[in-house]
């Protein structure tokens, strides 16, 4: 927990103060880019401002503090999406990223653990991330460590089947410190997952696979709060998987839904239609 | 070459590498209605959308599961149809690589695997998006026939020929804005036999692909006349290896021979690809020459715009041409000129 509060409004007022500044500097690295993932970066901001803030047990000054939570980014298109809050927590400083997905710059389109503060996972090519949680969390169980073990999966994402394979061994592992959290988005390149590879009943898959699963709202800050502060102990016996529902492009108002933003750059026009529309948000 | 290829230049100024790939297509498909294809969320991002839109019952989108697309791409070979099947070369040849190799061929069978965005051309995507081992990977398959055309004009060819080939066949492509290597479409195309683009005596460079079009400037670099008509400039052979294997031995021993220097250029790792593949034939044949492999020196590449890291990594036009002053001892030309 990085941030003193005095009560759960005062919490999640702040977070919603930084759900605009997140969502206004992801622009910004779009422009900066040149073009960059811009809809699934959007969709997982409360997520991503959550456990950065208030969930993760992490030290950004430390960044590679032993007994620290672990978040992966497995969706690791999302590296617009989860470097601004990296920097926002105080992994580095803004101005790093100054030079975005540009010439040995640090910061890509998939970010890169031994370049960029606070990853802890290269990521990029979808459906390793749950795995590597996996061989984390077993690690921590071996060391008697209590840290925890996150994994942001896209919706898409679910259709690679070792995802399966990893949430099977999770549970036969019983391992109640992994939790996948889903960015329910219902979109992916060529378009929604209903239409190009049906995911559904998504739910009830990850409860067959026996992980304790949860359906919640993904812009809501009291839902996602209540969730991840309610979550059992690490030595509890059965992974945790959250499904968040989401909107891709999210606070954007041409962008919110529409399969053809997964990727775009901004002219000056729509960039300032984009920010417009991210101050206008309320969550 | 007889029938089907309806491009002219002009049309294919026009038209990425990706999207000659995806019209072609649509053409073999029209005469073939065995052909089927496949992707795996990528339909637009590989262009493989194009025949998805004229022929949407032969198309199927597998989802994010590129494992299972290639294994069911051999299902449908074995139930009589030829699948042709697109995604990233890095998923292509390595997050499927083992269903590559066992289920299409080691059975042998009728199944064309398209690589897009391969190399170094989805630069800043980063290292899980770089594709500089795909040749390597494809090319220790028995079976298979490994494939790099150099431009658009290039991907149709090879697309038309793999519409008759037998056995699984692989063709890497750039992310489609490579501009052409060909100033016209009047030359014999065959897999397998490489392509003489430019003649000479001094030295051989060897590319494939996005190389080759920066080989030539190279080359044309050298040939530049000057003012007080300075002679002495070496005179490059450039040749267009598009077929990786079968290689085209006789095209590489012949270079090493009558040129006595051999420079290989690639966007892909320098070990496994197309210069390791020269050297092989080299050495199988006893021919020795002065010899040296462009490409990814063994590493990670860093991020960037394409045009940059192939700076970087010395495959493009400068790069090739301050290779060849090294490797034949002498000045580079373009330095004397500026001083006079
Ligand atoms: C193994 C693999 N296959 C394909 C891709 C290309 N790709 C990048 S993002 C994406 C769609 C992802 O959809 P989803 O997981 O729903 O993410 P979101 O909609 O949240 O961006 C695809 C197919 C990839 N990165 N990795």
């Amino acid at each position: 927990m990085l941030h003193n509060y005095q009560s759960r409004d005062e919490l999640v007022a702040f977070l919603k103060q930084k759900s605009i500044e997140v969502r206004k500097k992801i622009i910004q690295l779009v422009v900066t880019a040149g073009g960059g993932h811009v809809g699934g970066g959007l969709s997982m901001t409360e997520i991503l401002l959550t456990m950065y803030w208030h969930i993760l047990d992490i030290d950004p000054k430390n960044p590679k503090k032993p007994d620290r939570d672990r978040l992966i980014l497995s969706k690791g298109h999302g590296g617009i999406g989860i470097c601004p809050v990296l920097a926002d927590v105080g992994y580095y400083e803004e101005s790093l990223m100054n030079d975005f997905n540009q010439y040995m710059s640090p910061f890509g389109m998939h970010p890169d653990m031994n370049k960029v503060p606070g990853i802890d996972m290269s990521t990029g090519s979808l459906g390793h991330g749950l795995s590597v949680c996996v061989g984390l969390a077993n690690g921590a169980r071996l060391k008697n460590e209590k840290w925890r073990t996150f994994c942001i999966l896209g919706d898409g994402e679910c259709n690679e089947g070792s995802v399966w394979e990893a949430a099977m061994s999770a549970a036969h592992y019983k391992l109640g410190n992994v939790t996948a959290i889903i960015d329910r988005n219902r979109l992916m390149i060529d378009g929604p997952t209903a239409e190009i590879m049906s995911i559904e009943p998504l739910e009830d898959k990850w409860k067959a696979f026996g992980f304790d699963t949860k359906v919640i709202n993904g812009h809501d800050y009291n839902e996602l709060l209540d969730t991840f502060e309610n979550l059992p102990g690490p030595d509890s016996d059965k992974p945790v998987c959250v499904i968040c529902n989401t909107t891709k492009g999210r606070g954007v108002s041409f962008m919110e839904n529409e399969v053809k933003w997964h990727y775009g750059g901004l002219d000056e026009e729509s960039e300032k239609q984009a920010v417009s529309d991210i101050e206008k948000l309320s969550l | 070459m007889a029938g089907g290829l309806s491009y002219t230049i002009e049309d294919l100024n026009d038209l990425t590498q990706g999207q000659v790939f995806g019209k072609t297509l649509c053409d073999i498909g029209r005469e073939d209605p065995t052909i089927v294809c496949l992707t795996a969320d990528l339909a637009k991002s590989t262009k493989i959308g194009t025949f998805f839109n004229e022929f949407p019952e032969r198309s199927f989108n597998m989802g994010i599961a590129e494992q299972n697309m290639i294994s069911a791409a051999a299902g449908m070979a074995l139930a009589g149809l030829k699948p042709y099947i697109a995604t990233f070369a890095c998923f292509a040849s390595m997050r499927a690589c083992e269903q590559v190799r066992t289920d299409l061929c080691y059975p042998n069978l009728n199944v064309t695997v398209i690589g897009t965005h391969s190399g170094l051309s989805m630069g800043n995507g980063g290292t899980t998006h770089h594709a500089t081992e795909d040749l390597a990977i494809m090319r220790s398959f028995a079976n298979m026939t490994v494939t790099v055309p150099a431009d658009g004009i290039e991907t149709a060819r090879i697309i038309e020929a793999s519409a008759k080939h037998k056995g699984p066949l692989y063709m890497r492509i750039g992310r489609g804005f490579e501009p052409p290597a060909y100033d016209s479409t009047d030359y014999d195309f065959e897999l397998g036999k490489a392509i003489t683009m430019r003649e000479g005596a001094s030295a051989t460079i060897i590319a494939c692909g996005m190389c080759v079009r920066e080989a030539m400037e190279a080359a044309e670099d050298f040939a530049e006349e000057t003012e007080d008509g300075k002679s002495g400039r070496p005179d490059i052979r450039v040749v267009n290896m598009h077929t990786i294997k079968p290689i085209d031995k006789d095209a590489i021993i012949k270079s090493a021979q009558e040129t006595g220097t051999i420079i290989t250029v690639e966007e892909h790792n320098i070990i496994g690809g197309l210069g390791g593949a020269v050297a092989e034939v080299l050495m199988d044949a006893g021919v020795h020459c002065k010899f040296k492999r462009l490409g990814i020196p063994d590493c990670f590449s860093v991020i960037g715009y394409p045009e940059d890291l192939y700076y970087h990594y010395k495959i493009d036009r400068e790069g090739i041409y301050g290779t060849v002053c090294e490797l034949l001892g002498i000045e580079s030309f373009a330095d004397d000129d500026d001083d006079e």
